[in-house]
């Protein structure tokens, strides 16, 4: 098997009372896609926040336990790196109100690369990787909220490339995006796997099913099964996750 | 006896115009009035040359130049202090005590009539700081009248910056401050505009606080230490003792220009900065 590079170790998550994430065990392997799935409300994206220390920015959460980025705990890695290391994507597109060069170089410019000349160059390859470089290199400085949803997406994507993570943590990417448009997106991920570790939330278990490697499955801030994708969906071992695949509840 | 719908939906759009009208009638009157009886006694020579005769003849330029320093320089104030309390109250703090009383006081100090800032800036600045009536105390004390506005205005601007878009740039690896400066300040630009213009606004339009700490001086302030008249106050005292109608209509004439023409620039700024963006 492949080497680990998320990994948590007894993870409890409470939100105030709220006892959210249950000694979560998991791991991510790297350049492989993995996917959590689970009903609204079970901590998936709570655990995916996890990782790039999201949920610091709720008021009241409390964590205890491990969680390892290259084998390195969290706790040890300077948050900025951190997040530079591992990168999200959100739930609806979510570009800055401004072009969409200045969209493309923020992450560059708070990470202090100034260099025009390099900076156009990082912005050319991360849009040619999501596609988006032959449609938008003539309109580098139109305003990025003026794209349709698919092609805001793809280039908060390309973003999060321009910083160089090497993990995506992908928050149901395509809940926002109509069916042709979360296909790219899907096949984007399935490229981007060459270069990346990929870890998404989704909702689709279908999407689940056709893109990761990898799949958890988790109810109730559980994480019940975790085992490679094609095994959680022919053959699971615990019931719940058969119910919930099975559309017996979720 | 019920009234037939339609028949109140035509009263109420009768109603809801001719309300329209009749605000947009005052304007235009007061404007008209302005106008027809400034508008012959407006030309270079008096915007360009100083009044004599306590203002019965010649220009008003140093009264211009007393209006834009004393605008220009409480903005230059008022504005990082504003916005700064605005950033804190917004983006450093959580919602406690504090902050409420910090708010409370705000809202109290909007409330406060601009004489009584007068007051305060005659006995704090003038007298007990001895800085007399210049330009200096004059300054100040709009800085005061003005940091309400400022405050809430920017307030409202910045939390009116999707919470999202913070996430986004925290996701990147950016710092709260430059999150801040880079993301919510520029995005919360045209809000903090319009709170900068409301104000310029009030400064330009004020006379008792800048009688009470500017003076009233002809002369054209050469320092921070001068004595000076604003457009304001000179349209006052030449309309309050008789002095001359008018140049009082012309002067006002002037300070109505002023104000449309530093609106218009801040919208054109305004609408370059929306239409970049969105």
């Amino acid at each position: 098997m492949n080497e680990t590079v998320l990994k948590t170790k007894n993870l409890n998550l409470y939100y105030g009372d709220f006892y959210a994430l249950k000694d979560i065990d998991f791991n991510v392997y790297k350049n492989s896609i993995t996917a959590l799935i689970g009903p609204s409300g079970c901590g998936k994206s709570t655990l995916l926040r996890c990782f790039n220390r999201m949920n610091d920015l709720i008021d009241e959460v409390r964590i205890t336990g491990d969680i390892f980025v290259n084998d390195r705990p969290i706790r040890n890695i300077n948050i900025i790196e951190l997040r530079k290391k591992v990168g999200m994507v959100f739930q609806r597109p979510n570009p800055f109100p401004f072009t969409i060069y200045e969209n493309m170089i923020y992450g560059l410019s708070v990470h202090g690369m100034n260099n025009k000349k390099r900076n156009l160059e990082i912005v050319e390859r991360c849009l040619v990787s999501v596609g988006l470089w032959d449609d938008l290199k003539d309109r580098l400085n139109l305003p990025a909220l003026d794209l349709s949803e698919e092609m805001k997406q793809r280039l908060c994507i390309a973003r999060l490339l321009t910083v160089e993570p090497e993990i995506i943590l992908l928050d149901e990417p395509c809940s926002a995006l109509d069916p042709i448009a979360t296909m790219r997106v899907e096949e984007l991920m399935m490229e981007m796997k060459k270069d990346y570790t990929i870890l998404i939330v989704t909702h689709n278990m279908q999407q689940a099913a056709r893109v990761s490697d990898f799949t958890g499955f988790m109810l109730l801030g559980d994480l019940v099964e975790f085992d490679e994708t094609s095994k959680i969906f022919t053959s699971p071992s615990d019931e719940r996750t058969e119910g919930y695949i099975t559309g017996r509840f979720g | 006896m019920r009234i037939k719908p339609g028949i109140t939906d035509k009263m109420a759009r009768i109603g809801f115009n001719s309300m329209a009208f009749f605000t947009v009638g005052i304007l235009v009157v007061i404007i008209s009035i302005i106008c027809i009886k400034g508008v012959s006694h407006v030309n270079l020579e008096f915007i360009f040359t100083s009044p004599e005769d306590m203002g019965r003849h010649g220009g008003i330029f140093p009264s211009i130049m007393g209006t834009v320093l004393l605008a220009l320089l409480s903005i230059v104030f008022a504005t990082p202090l504003g916005l700064g309390t605005a950033i804190f109250l917004t983006e450093y703090t959580k919602e406690s005590t504090f902050t409420k009383i910090i708010r409370f006081g705000v809202e109290s100090l909007a409330g406060i009539p601009s004489i009584i800032y007068g007051l305060f800036g005659f006995i704090f600045f003038v007298i007990k700081l001895g800085m007399g009536w210049s330009l200096l105390s004059g300054v100040l004390t709009m800085t005061i009248m003005i940091l309400p506005t400022i405050i809430r205005t920017s307030e409202e601007a910045i939390k009116a910056v999707p919470r999202n878009l913070r996430i986004v740039s925290y996701s990147l690896g950016a710092t709260r401050w430059e999150t801040v400066t880079k993301i919510v300040l520029t995005a919360a630009t045209p809000g903090i505009l319009t709170g900068i213009m409301l104000s310029v606004g009030r400064v330009v339009g004020e006379t008792a606080a800048v009688i009470f700490t500017m003076g009233s001086s002809l002369r054209l302030p050469t320092s921070l230490m001068d004595s000076g008249r604003t457009m304001a106050v000179h349209f006052y005292i030449l309309a309050r003792e008789g002095i001359s109608m008018e140049k009082a209509y012309a002067t006002a004439l002037i300070l109505v220009l002023s104000i449309t023409i530093i609106n218009i620039l801040a919208y054109y700024i305004m609408n370059k900065v929306v239409s970049k963006y969105s």
